[in-house]
């Protein structure tokens, strides 16, 4: 097939796709450098754009101590888990996002990342990099083993395929593999652990065993740091995936898959990396966890966990590189505030009406806060999906069409 | 021999409840073309409904002990023994049985409400759209579930007639001693009594029939006048409602509790895509099958050979179907076969 005719067709292919992240589909002529496809997947020469949006995107992170504090949610212990379940959902959009596979065992990788980094801990060393290699990886192999299977069906045969494979590796970690993964109690680092490479350098005894950068405890901010740091890695990869051809044809597989292939693709290769990709996203959102927390149980991997991260994604927006993002800060955001909601505190906060109509608010409110905060989850999920399955990204565009509507009706009038 | 019998009773009665599960599934998707994630909700539904009438029956007074003489004694007495004497304590010791009036009108009217209320709006949706939003909708029936009855499960009995069990080696005229309980012979024989009325409700009445013709081409049906669409509210009423049978009757078989929806809609799902998406009798047959191949894997035998296989049996016989035949068992060509 002729270059020129492959370029015509791809870029047909993806025009359809929600085009308001690829930067050049807004420019009006047709790229006349062929974009490397095959093997050879060289991302374009970064343009100022992506470097200055992962700064201001890093600005915005880093600040969060500063501008989370009039919203009561400026202490580390939460924002390091906006942080990690933002890395997530930001790995997990580059597979429902981008490619449209809907995957419902991505919780399985969050697990394997969390064991494999409690298991650095045990038996390399307390640092925190040898732990984040090894779960990166570790998941990594899993997500190709996973996926390359999964990947043969898609639609709903894929959502259950995958659900299969994660309930097979929860059901496993509790049962069969406990000398693996501890059962119940869950894996926790202890005192008198080999790690070979401490002891290599110095002595592998330590007092309270913490997860640690080259002597940096990472507890309190320093953990926060620490996740901060990898967010904007994952997000600036996220945004040189989206933006690369590689990040067009998910994109334009996403959009008529049956196309890509009567185009000359074949799209498996494809979705298998964007699958491994976002499963590597979720060992490393695991192994942050073992970090500032060192204890991974198997409850993480539990299949409404896999949904949690769905609902994060679907919240902010899929297939935008910010709004999964959102989505899961809002998400623990609220989780943390409600759930912290008690009987008292709701009476005090509705202590103005008058004692009857007070007592009927607090039992009406009362079962969504607290004990009860999945159940707000679960309403939020319905409505989102009803009213706004763009996500918050697709309600922001709506206000902005509604205001620019809005002025250009009044100026005609 | 008897303990291959045994394992495979063992794995009907499971089978049972998955078939009457995966039935309703593949009912809905079949009229409806909906995947529903919230089955397993309904399932978990119809137990509550037994719960919720045991807890109605047992409503309790304090009363005095008059069987303690020589000391002022208190003790509940549930309403229905005061007034009826013997007959109210049968009627609670009947409960499960009696639970099945309360499901069956009760979890009509939630399944028709669902398909008016929520599900119609989702027919053109994507199927990622319809499987998010009946994923949300099982979350809160599951947390409404969890307010109201809390979270810890609770025990309810079968009949003390059924409590028993039934000797089954005599009853063959087998040599060795083979007992079974009496309640999962009679969840068994109920499933399959159920099976079958939805199977004749399908295939020998004229509304089934036009039910069927709607499955197979929807807009012809529509265009000879017939408006299908209340049709299908209806079937998906009565997949409610075999759902919600399914969960009243296999309380005494496990305690129920909040989240049994969700275990068993997994594996229901498993068997729907086992049987073959869009096949009623392919659900059936895998749900039986599913079931006594778990049973079989559970035994300590195959277990010492393959640590864990029970835990997981399932799942790997859905994947290795799915990879191998993609259509299922009994499912028909070209029927979600991507």
């Amino acid at each position: 097939m002729d270059t020129t005719n492959t370029t015509a067709d791809l870029k047909s292919a993806t025009m359809d796709a929600d085009t308001h992240s690829a930067h050049y589909h807004t420019k009006s002529e047709v790229p006349t450098q062929l974009p490397p496809l095959g093997p050879d997947m060289r991302p374009l020469w970064p343009p100022k754009v992506d470097i200055l949006m992962t700064v201001l995107f890093g600005i915005a992170v880093f600040s969060m101590p500063i501008w989370l504090q009039p919203f009561g949610a400026a202490y580390p212990d939460l924002m390091q888990r906006f942080a990690i379940f933002g890395i997530f959902a930001i790995g997990f959009n580059i597979l429902f996002g981008l490619t449209g596979y809907l995957s419902f065992g991505h919780a399985a990788f969050l697990g394997i990342g969390s064991y494999a980094a409690v298991w650095s801990f045990k038996l390399l060393s307390l640092n925190v990099v040898p732990a984040i290699i090894l779960s990166v990886l570790i998941a990594g192999v899993f997500a190709a083993a996973i996926g390359y299977v999964s990947l043969r069906r898609s639609g709903i045969y894929f959502s259950i395929l995958t659900l299969a494979f994660a309930q097979m590796c929860y059901n496993l970690a509790y049962s069969v593999l406990t000398p693996i993964t501890n059962g119940e109690t869950g894996l926790r680092v202890l005192r008198n652990d080999p790690r070979v490479l401490d002891a290599l350098v110095g002595s592998s005894e330590v007092a309270i065993p913490r997860a640690s950068f080259f002597g940096i405890s990472m507890t309190g901010m320093a953990g926060f740091w620490a996740c901060a740091v990898c967010l904007m890695i994952a997000f600036y990869i996220a945004l040189r995936i989206t933006r690369s051809p590689f990040g067009m044809m998910l994109r334009g597989i996403k959009s008529n898959q049956t196309r890509m292939a009567y185009v000359g693709f074949n799209t498996r290769p494809y979705t298998l990396v964007a699958f491994i990709v976002s499963g590597m996203y979720a060992g490393l959102a695991g192994a942050l966890l073992a970090v500032v927390d060192p204890l991974a149980g198997a409850e993480r991997m539990q299949w409404t966990a896999s949904g949690e991260v769905v609902l994060m994604t679907i919240l902010g927006g899929a297939g935008t590189l910010l709004g999964p993002f959102i989505g899961a800060v809002l998400i623990k955001y609220f989780e943390n505030i409600f759930s912290a909601l008690g009987h008292t505190t709701l009476s005090d906060a509705f202590s103005f009406l008058p004692d009857g109509v007070r007592e009927f608010a607090v039992s009406i409110v009362s079962p969504f806060v607290g004990e009860g905060w999945h159940l707000t989850l679960g309403v939020l999920f319905v409505l989102v999906v009803i009213f706004l399955p763009g996500g918050l990204a697709e309600g922001f565009r709506r206000i902005g069409r509604m205001f620019r509507g809005g002025n250009k009706s009044e100026t005609s009038s | 021999m008897d303990a291959i019998l045994l394992q495979v009773l063992n794995g009907l009665d499971k089978g049972g409840a998955y078939a009457l599960i995966a039935l309703g599934l593949t009912l809905t998707f079949g009229t409806l073309g909906v995947v529903n994630f919230a089955h397993g909700a309904l399932f978990m539904l119809g137990a509550f409904c037994a719960v919720g009438l045991q807890e109605v029956l047992t409503l309790s007074v304090r009363v005095r002990d008059e069987s303690i003489t020589f000391f002022e004694a208190y003790k509940e007495e549930p309403y229905l023994v005061l007034w009826f004497g013997d007959t109210g304590a049968a009627i609670i010791d009947w409960v499960v049985p009696l639970s099945v009036l309360v499901t069956i009108p009760l979890m009509l009217l939630i399944g028709v409400a669902f398909e008016r209320g929520l599900i119609r709006f989702f027919y053109k949706r994507p199927h990622a759209e319809q499987i998010l939003v009946t994923f949300g909708l099982a979350i809160v029936i599951q947390e409404l579930i969890k307010a109201g009855f809390g979270a810890n499960p609770i025990p309810i009995s079968a009949p003390e007639i059924a409590r028993g069990s039934a000797d089954i080696g005599a009853m063959l005229g087998l040599s060795g001693v083979l007992t079974y309980p009496w309640w999962r012979l009679i969840y068994l024989a109920s499933s399959l009594f159920i099976i079958g009325g939805v199977f004749a409700f399908l295939n020998l009445t004229t509304y089934g029939m036009v039910v069927r013709a709607g499955m197979a081409d929807r807009e012809t049906v529509q265009l000879l006048g017939i408006n299908i669409q209340r049709r299908f509210t209806v079937v998906f009423g009565l997949a409610a409602v075999v759902a919600g049978l399914a969960g009243a009757l296999y309380t005494p078989i496990l305690t129920p509790n909040y989240h049994i929806g969700m275990d068993f809609l997994v594996l229901s799902f498993v068997v729907v895509v086992v049987g073959g998406m869009g096949s009623l009798g392919g659900a059936v047959l895998a749900g039986f099958l599913l079931g006594i191949l778990q049973s079989f894997a559970s035994l300590n035998e195959v277990k010492s050979i393959l640590p864990g296989i029970d835990q997981i049996i399932i799942y790997l016989v859905a994947v290795v179907v799915l990879l191998a035949r993609p259509r299922g068992l009994l499912g028909r060509r070209g029927v979600m076969e991507a």
